[in-house]
């Protein structure tokens, strides 16, 4: 009885037993961002000092436990400077990033999917679109609606979904001939069934890997053009702004400009390898 | 009254003022509960008719001609929805690779669930002890645990197995499948084919079964229609083409079929000489004269047609078995050289 128990209890087991395995670059990479985003999300709570507030007695303040990460030429916490920084950047970049994504990905699913005149007029609009010098857009964007985020929120988006439209078109082309989709049409399935439900979770992948890539562009995007002056405006703490106003003083107060920049490099890290082990196709692997 | 009636179906591909032809004046009848067979090697056309009953004939290629009455409805006239509504609630259909014909990111489980909840409308619990239930029936072991097993967790077998349940989920009165058993190992086939057995006589369903298999079809069908280059050339009920093949290539496919316990010179299976034909304008000939052992000057001229030979048995050469001919005509002996 015992044995033959056990016996029906060896398969059943392993068949309840099995998870999703994480490989440990996820697990780092994920970990990395997700300290930083809370870090930022949490910024009010977080930050020791308002990060407006000048503080003229002690300027350019090296690391300390006071000053974390020391103070700038006015005084102000970097820390809590950076804090809000990260705050801001962040939320800009998942805007810019993750609004257009899905957008793209519907539109060149659909494309792929139905082919003809309606892919053809959307791929040229895509090339149009992908040969636009971007760095030229965005100022010229900033330059119609002014200095500050709106340039970048508005040009952003505008280039970025064709990359995710050609991305998904082209998975759609191999996934549309695939048994499992010609099975969504003997089952009697809607169009918008068989596209939105059976095609799409296949061919996000690709998409998400490449965000993560977008994601940090468009960070340094944000950063480089606040860096210019054409996106954050002072006082408002933004990573880029604090290191255009830091650079002054590099060769007396170098913190000013290293430790957010190097905040940025971690984030950029983070990302690469979240990026990498999505692509590995591991993540979604199950592994009994 | 016959379940499926197809009438002088024609499919194409290439443009329309020279349009290549692919099927070409298929006729078939299906009877309610009858499982018809259609047999012939690559490229014969038999995945196509079996596709061109669901009009879900692949683009480039279109149904050129032909009628489908499926019930009494009119397939080739259905609007959209009304296909999709024939689609979901009267055919099954079932696919050659179940490696790929199931969705890979979504549980077994799920997918029968989404066909019973968007199909027949039943409720998320109704649907998922429907789904527990066909899974059970198909043969899956453990159905409850399996029901939350990913496609890639099971074996070929197991997969088609979930595809039949995929596909016989709403009922059906008719089921395709084409070549249900031929990504899968024998043993697993022999299982595949009781079980769709098992389906159609519990289901009361009609089955067209496309395979290059004989063995499979004579297993399996009532009835059995053998394609060549696009074209049924003999139709019949299965025993009557086995025993008294009328038409040279169902002869010579016959002659290819390797016999297990057949191991004497003698009955060594004869290769059939030459390619079939490729895919091209309708020409007024046999489709098979290129091919033909038995071939005559007169088989150039002319397209052929089916003519009855013997009970519901039909064959497309005129020459060969007619009784106006004689039996033992020594026209089988003439080349054309």
């Amino acid at each position: 009885m015992t044995s033959e128990m056990h016996v029906l209890a060896g398969p059943q087991a392993s068949v309840r037993r099995r998870r999703r395995h994480w490989p440990v670059s996820a697990v780092v990479g994920l970990g990395i961002i997700g300290t930083i985003v809370l870090l930022a999300v949490l910024a009010p709570i977080i930050a020791p000092y308002d990060p407006n507030k000048l503080d003229f007695a002690s300027p350019t303040l090296a690391p300390s436990w006071h000053h974390l990460m020391g103070t700038d030429q006015n005084g102000r916490d970097l820390f809590s400077r950076t804090l809000y920084g990260l705050r801001l950047d962040l939320a800009v970049v998942a805007v810019v990033t993750f609004v257009p994504l899905p957008i793209g990905v519907v539109i060149g699913s659909v494309a792929g999917y139905f082919g003809g005149k309606l892919d053809a007029v959307i791929s040229r609009l895509v090339d149009i679109v992908i040969s636009f010098p971007f760095m030229v857009l965005v100022i010229s964007i900033i330059a119609m609606v002014g200095p500050g985020l709106k340039g970048i929120l508005i040009g952003v988006p505008i280039v970025s979904w064709s990359l995710y439209t050609r991305l998904a078109r082209a998975d759609m082309l191999v996934i549309r001939e695939l048994p499992y989709m010609e099975a969504c049409v003997a089952l009697g399935y809607s169009r918008s069934r068989t596209i939105f439900r059976h095609a799409i979770p296949n061919l996000v992948r690709n998409s998400l890997v490449f965000s993560t890539v977008d994601v940090m562009g468009n960070l340094l995007l944000l950063a480089g053009v606040s860096y210019l002056g054409l996106g954050a405006q002072p006082p408002t703490p933004e990573l880029g702004s604090i290191i255009a106003e830091g650079q002054a003083y590099m060769l007396t107060a170098w913190w000013v400009v290293t430790l957010p920049a190097l905040v940025l490099v971690v984030f950029g890290v983070g990302i690469g390898i979240l990026g990498d082990s999505l692509s590995d196709g591991r993540l979604s692997g199950v592994v009994e | 009254m016959s379940l499926l009636t197809i009438s002088g179906l024609g499919v194409e591909f290439g443009p329309r003022a020279a349009p290549l032809s692919a099927v070409r004046d298929v006729s078939l009848t299906v009877d309610p509960g009858e499982v018809i067979g259609l047999v012939g090697e690559s490229g014969s056309g038999k995945s196509l008719t079996s596709r061109a009953i669901m009009r879900m004939v692949p683009s480039p290629g279109r149904i050129s001609a032909g009628e489908i009455y499926f019930d009494g409805r009119d397939v080739m006239a259905m609007s959209s929805k009304e296909l999709r509504s024939f689609r979901a609630h009267d055919v099954g259909m079932i696919f050659q690779d179940p490696f790929s014909s199931l969705n890979p990111v979504f549980k077994v489980g799920a997918q029968i669930t989404e066909t019973l909840r968007a199909n027949l409308g039943l409720g998320r619990a109704e649907a998922r002890s429907t789904a527990i239930d066909m899974l059970e029936r198909v043969g899956i072991p453990r159905p409850e645990q399996h029901f939350s097993s990913y496609p890639h967790e099971l074996s070929g077998g197991m997969r088609q197995r979930v595809m039949i349940a995929l596909a016989t989920a709403s009922r059906p009165r008719f089921l395709l499948a084409d070549e249900p058993t031929t990504a899968l190992d024998v043993t697993t086939q022999k299982q595949i084919l009781t079980l769709l057995a098992t389906m159609r006589r519990d289901f009361d369903m009609a089955m067209l079964l496309v395979s290059h298999d004989f063995g499979v079809i004579a297993q399996m069908c009532d009835r059995v229609a053998v394609m060549y280059g696009g074209q049924i050339v003999e139709s019949g009920p299965v025993e009557a083409i086995y025993r008294t093949p009328q038409h040279p290539y169902t002869r010579a496919l016959l002659a290819s079929v390797p016999e297990l316990d057949a191991v004497d010179q003698r009955s060594r299976p004869t290769p059939l000489e030459g390619y079939p034909p490729e895919i091209g304008p309708v020409r007024d000939e046999c489709v098979f004269v290129e091919r033909c052992p038995s071939a005559r000057p007169d088989c150039r001229s002319g397209r052929m047609s089916l003519e009855q030979v013997g009970t519901r048995h039909h064959s497309a050469c005129p020459f060969e078995g007619r009784p106006a001919e004689g039996a033992q005509s020594p026209v089988a002996k003439e080349r054309v050289v």
